[in-house]
C-alpha cells in the first residue's frame, strides 16, 4: 500500500472502531480478522468493500492488486482453513469469506463497481433498477443494433457486431472513469446504463452465435 | 522420545485431540467405480485391495442378509439381476418424475408411485433409497481403507460432479453420514482432478477439466496460479455418461436383431455385453456381442464407424457445454493451456478426437483418468486436517432463485458465483391483507419454474395484514463451501422469521434419516467387530516385530528347544493374522507370550545384571521403568 493510500485507508470512519472480542472479551479493532489477544477469528462487521479488501476507494482500481489482496485474505479466511475448529469459529470464518467474495465480485467488475460507487454516494444507480431508459441516443442505437443482430446470417457478420459492441463497452469504462474523477454522478449514471445495455446485447449475440453454429 | 514443542499461529491452534481423531481420506464415489486415496505430505496414494485393485465397482448385490459390494456384486448381475443395483449415482436426489424422464435408460424397478420425496428402488423384498445404496458402497470403501491403513477411518473428503444440484449434494452427504463417515468437505470432481494434476505438474494458467464418467458429464475451467485453484466457470450434464454409450449399442443391436424390449434379466446381460463391446472398440475396429433374449442366443457385431456414429450426438452435446463454459468465463479456446481428461469414458477415441479438435490441442493423458479425482480428494483431506497452502475457490454450477407471480423465476444467485456466498433480495405481497407467503426455491437457468428444478418449498406466516406491496420480505440464500443451500426469510417491518436448510423436494426428511440411522446401528456392531479385528492384527504385528528384534540381540539366551517353541507359536500368530477371526489372533498371541516367557525372563535378568554394575538403585529403577515402557 502506498503512503497516501495508507493515510486514506486509516482515516476511514471504520478504521478506529474497537469492540470486545466474542471469545476473550479483550478489545479488538473492528477491522481485525483475528483477535490479537486470543487469536480467535472475528466476525466481518460493517465494512466498506474497498476497506474490506484494503484498497483505496475509487473507480480506477489496480485490478492485479485487488486480486492479490483478495486471494491473500481468502488464504487466511477460507472455510477450508477452519474445518478442524469449533462450530462457532467455522461459522464466523464462513461469514468472513462470504463478505470478501461479495466485495471482490462487486469491485472487480467495472459496471458493478460503478453501481456500488453510485450507491455509496447516495445516488440510486439506474443500473440496479429496471427503469425505462430516458436516453434517446441510446434508444436509437439500441434499436438499430437489435435489428442488425436479428438479420445477421453469417458468423463473420456477427463477429463484426460483437467487436463493435465490445469496443463501445470498453470506451464506456473510460467514460465512467472520467465521470467519477470529475465527481459527475449524472454522467456516471448515464454511462453505467449504456454499459449495461451493451453487456446485454453481447450476451444476446452469444446466444445468436450458438444458434448459428448449430445450424451450420 | 523427545519432541520439539510445537507453537501454532494465533487462532491456528488445532482442536483438542485433533491428532487422535485419525486420518482423513479422499473418496471418489463414482457412477461406475469408487476409489479411495490417502495423502501424506502432499503425496497421494490410491488405496488398493489385496489384488492391487484401486477401483471398487459401484455395484451392490442384495442377495443375502448383508449387501455385497464391488466385483463380487458385479458377478451376481447376470445371475440375479433383480437383486443387483448399479449406477445408483444417477438417482441421487432424484424424484420419481425425473426417473420417468430417464425411462428406458435405467434398469431399476421403481417402488410405488410417490409424487414427492426421493425415488425408492424395489430390490427383491427390500425397498431402498439411492442414499442407502450409496451408503453401502461407502461402507465398503471405508472397510477397504481401514484394512489397508490398519486404523479406523472416520473422516473424508467426498467428491461430487460439479454439475450436481443441491438435492444430489445433500443426498451424498446423507449417504456418508449413514456409512459413519464425517464429510469434511464435498469437493467438485473436476476441481479435485485439477488439484491433483496441478500440484503434481506445477501447472500454471488456464486449464479445462473434461470429465466424462459413467453417468455424468462435467466441464470446468480453472485458473491455476501459485497454489490457488480458482474455478472460473463450470457446466455439464448430470445425466450423460458412458452408460448412455452402452445403451446406444444395446438399442442398436436390438434393432438389428429385430427383437422387442427384453425382460429385466435379458436387458442387464445385454448391457453388460454392450459395455464390453464399447471397451473392446477403444482398441479394435470391430466388436462381437453375444447375448440372450428369451433363452435364444443372439450374436451381433458393431464396428467402430457405427459405434462412433451412434455416440457422436452425445459427444457433440458435451462440446456445447464446453463452449458455454468458455463463454461464461469470457475466454477463448486457444487461451486454454491444457485439457485434463477425467473419467473412464474419456478412453473412447472419438471423445479424445472431438475434444482435441474443439480446444485445438491434444488433451493431457499422462494421468490415470480413473484415479485422479480420488487423489485430489485425498490431497484436500490432508490440507483440511493437517493444514496446507493451497486455496480452492469453487463456484455454484446452477443459478438459484425463487418463484414469483405467474410461475416466473427470480434469480437470487447466478451460476458460477464463488462460494461461500450469501445474497438477499426483497419481495413483497401482491394482495391486500396477505398474511402468509409460500416460498418456492428452484435451481436452473430457465425463466419459468416448470423448466427449472424444484428444490423445496416453505412458508412464511404471521405477516401482519397490510396493503398489497407494503410488506418487505427479505429472502436470504446462503450457499456454504460444500455448495449446500440454506434459505431464510424475514418480514422487515415486523421481524417475523422463517428458515430452512433446504431439505429438498427430492431429499430425505429428518424422520427418514433417523430411521435409516437406526437401521445402520445394526451395522455398527459389525463395524466395531471389524475395528477390533484390525486392532488385534496391529497388536500381533507389533509383538512379532519386538520378538524378532529381541531374538537378534539376545538370541544366545535361549535353548534350541525353546527357540523351536517360539518359532512355532510365531507361525501360528502369522497364520491367524491372515484370517478374519479376532479371537484366534488373540489366542495365538497369548500362546506366543507363554512360549517366549522364559526368554523374556532371561533377558530381564541380563538387563538387571548389567544395570546393577556400579549404579545406584534409583538409576536401576528408572531404567527398568523405561524398559517396561518400551
Amino acid at each position: 500500500m502506498s503512503q497516501s493510500e495508507n493515510e486514506r485507508f486509516n482515516q476511514s470512519p471504520e478504521a478506529g472502531a474497537v469492540a470486545p472480542c466474542w471469545s476473550c472479551k479483550q478489545p479488538v479493532a473492528a477491522r481485525a480478522l483475528f483477535c490479537h489477544s486470543c487469536g480467535a477469528v472475528q466476525a466481518p462487521g460493517q465494512l466498506d468493500h474497498f476497506a474490506r479488501l484494503g484498497v483505496a476507494p475509487g473507480f480506477d482500481l489496480d485490478l492485479d492488486r485487488l486480486e492479490k489482496q483478495y486471494l491473500g485474505f481468502q488464504r487466511a479466511m477460507h472455510p477450508d482453513r477452519f474445518v478442524t475448529k469449533t462450530a462457532k469459529e467455522r461459522a464466523i470464518a464462513e461469514q468472513q469469506a462470504v463478505s470478501m467474495n461479495e466485495a471482490y465480485e462487486t469491485l472487480k467488475d467495472p459496471l458493478r463497481r460503478a453501481a456500488y460507487l453510485l450507491e455509496r454516494a447516495g445516488t440510486t444507480a439506474a443500473v440496479d433498477k429496471d427503469q425505462t431508459v430516458h436516453d434517446p441516443e441510446l434508444l436509437m442505437e439500441a434499436m438499430e443494433a437489435r435489428e442488425q443482430l436479428s438479420e445477421v446470417a453469417t458468423i463473420d457478420d456477427l463477429e463484426k457486431l460483437q467487436v463493435e459492441a465490445g469496443a463501445k463497452a470498453i470506451d464506456l469504462i473510460s467514460q465512467l472513469s472520467k465521470a467519477f474523477a470529475a465527481d459527475d454522478l449524472d454522467a456516471a449514471n448515464r454511462a453505467a446504463t449504456r454499459m449495461k445495455y451493451w453487456r446485454k446485447f453481447l450476451e444476446e449475440s452469444r446466444a445468436r452465435r450458438a444458434a448459428l453454429e448449430d445450424a451450420l | 522420545m523427545s519432541t520439539l514443542l510445537q507453537i501454532h499461529e494465533p487462532g491456528e491452534t488445532p482442536a483438542p485431540h485433533e491428532a487422535e481423531r485419525g486420518i482423513a481420506i479422499g473418496i471418489d464415489l463414482g457412477t461406475t467405480n469408487s476409489v479411495a486415496a490417502i495423502a501424506e505430505q502432499g503425496k497421494p496414494e490410491i488405496l488398493r485391495d489385496d489384488h492391487g485393485d484401486g477401483l471398487l465397482p459401484s455395484i451392490v448385490a442384495y442377495t443375502g442378509a448383508e449387501p455385497i459390494v464391488g466385483r463380487a456384486a458385479a458377478e451376481e448381475q447376470t445371475r440375479h439381476p433383480e437383486l443387483v443395483v448399479a449406477s445408483v449415482k444417477r438417482l441421487m436426489g432424484r424424484g420419481a418424475a425425473d426417473i420417468k424422464a430417464l425411462s428406458g435408460t435405467v434398469p431399476y424397478e421403481i417402488h410405488g408411485d410417490q409424487q414427492v420425496g426421493m425415488v425408492r428402488l424395489k430390490v427383491g423384498n427390500r425397498v431402498l433409497s439411492p442414499v442407502e445404496v450409496s451408503a453401502d458402497i461407502l461402507r465398503a470403501i471405508k472397510a477397504r481403507a481401514e484394512a489397508t491403513l490398519g486404523q479406523p477411518v472416520e473422516r473424508a473428503v467426498v467428491t461430487v460432479p460439479a454439475y450436481f444440484d443441491d438435492a444430489a449434494r445433500a443426498a451424498t452427504k446423507d449417504a456418508a453420514k449413514l456409512a459413519g463417515i464425517e464429510v469434511l468437505r464435498l469437493v467438485n470432481e473436476p476441481t479435485a482432478a485439477a488439484l491433483a494434476y496441478g500440484l503434481d505438474h506445477g501447472a500454471e494458467g488456464l486449464y479445462a477439466v473434461y470429465d466424462l464418467g459413467g453417468g455424468t458429464f462435467d466441464i470446468s475451467l480453472l485458473r491455476l496460479q501459485q497454489g490457488v485453484f480458482q474455478v472460473l466457470s463450470t457446466g455439464g450434464d448430470a445425466a450423460l455418461g458412458g452408460d448412455d454409450f452402452d445403451h446406444a449399442i444395446a438399442e442398436f443391436v436390438l434393432r438389428e436383431a429385430g427383437v422387442q424390449a427384453p425382460s429385466l434379466i435379458d436387458a442387464k446381460t445385454l448391457l453388460v455385453a454392450a459395455r464390453s463391446a464399447k471397451e473392446a472398440l477403444t482398441a479394435a475396429p470391430k466388436a462381437e456381442l453375444t447375448f440372450h433374449i428369451n433363452g435364444k442366443e443372439i450374436r451381433q457385431s458393431v464396428d467402430l464407424a457405427k459405434f462412433e456414429s451412434l455416440i457422436e450426438p452425445m459427444v457433440a452435446r458435451t462440446l456445447r457445454a464446453c463452449r458455454q463454459v468458455l463463454e461464461d468465463a469470457e475466454v477463448t479456446a486457444p487461451e486454454v493451456k491444457g485439457v485434463v481428461l477425467v473419467g473412464g469414458s474419456t478412453r473412447v477415441p472419438l471423445v479424445r478426437r472431438m475434444v482435441a479438435k474443439f480446444f485445438g490441442r491434444a488433451p493431457l493423458s499422462d494421468i490415470n483418468p480413473d484415479e485422479v479425482v480420488a487423489a485430489g480428494a485425498a490431497l484436500q483431506a490432508e490440507a483440511l486436517t493437517r493444514g496446507g497452502d493451497t486455496l480452492l475457490l469453487d463456484v455454484i454450477p446452477l443459478s438459484l432463485g425463487i418463484e414469483t407471480v405467474g410461475g416466473i423465476v427470480e434469480k437470487v444467485i447466478d451460476r458460477n458465483t464463488v462460494i461461500p456466498v450469501a445474497k438477499a433480495q426483497e419481495f413483497t405481497t401482491y394482495q391486500d391483507g396477505q398474511t402468509g407467503m409460500q416460498i418456492h426455491i428452484v435451481q436452473g437457468e430457465r425463466e419459468t419454474v416448470d423448466a427449472c428444478r424444484s428444490l423445496g418449498r416453505f412458508e412464511l406466516t404471521g405477516i401482519p395484514p397490510m396493503a398489497a406491496g407494503a410488506a418487505r420480505i427479505r429472502i436470504t440464500f446462503a450457499v456454504d463451501a460444500d455448495g449446500l443451500l440454506t434459505v431464510s426469510a424475514q418480514e422487515k417491518t415486523t421481524g417475523v422469521k422463517a428458515e430452512i436448510a433446504v431439505k429438498p423436494s427430492y431429499g430425505l426428511d429428518e424422520d427418514e434419516m433417523a430411521d435409516m440411522l437406526r437401521d445402520s446401528l445394526t451395522h455398527a456392531r459389525e463395524d466395531m467387530e471389524r475395528r477390533l479385528l484390525i486392532e488385534a492384527r496391529v497388536e500381533a504385528e507389533r509383538m512379532l516385530l519386538a520378538l524378532d528384534a529381541a531374538l537378534k540381540s539376545d538370541g544366545d539366551l535361549i535353548r534350541p528347544s525353546e527357540r523351536a517353541g517360539i518359532d512355532a507359536a510365531s507361525g501360528k500368530v502369522r497364520a491367524a493374522m491372515a484370517g478374519e477371526d479376532r479371537d484366534r489372533i488373540g489366542a495365538a498371541v497369548e500362546a506366543l507370550e507363554k512360549a517366549s516367557h522364559p526368554f523374556a525372563q532371561a533377558r530381564m535378568d541380563r538387563a538387571m545384571e548389567s544395570a546393577l554394575k556400579g549404579h545406584s538403585l534409583d538409576e536401576v529403577e528408572a531404567s527398568m521403568a523405561t524398559d517396561r515402557a518400551e
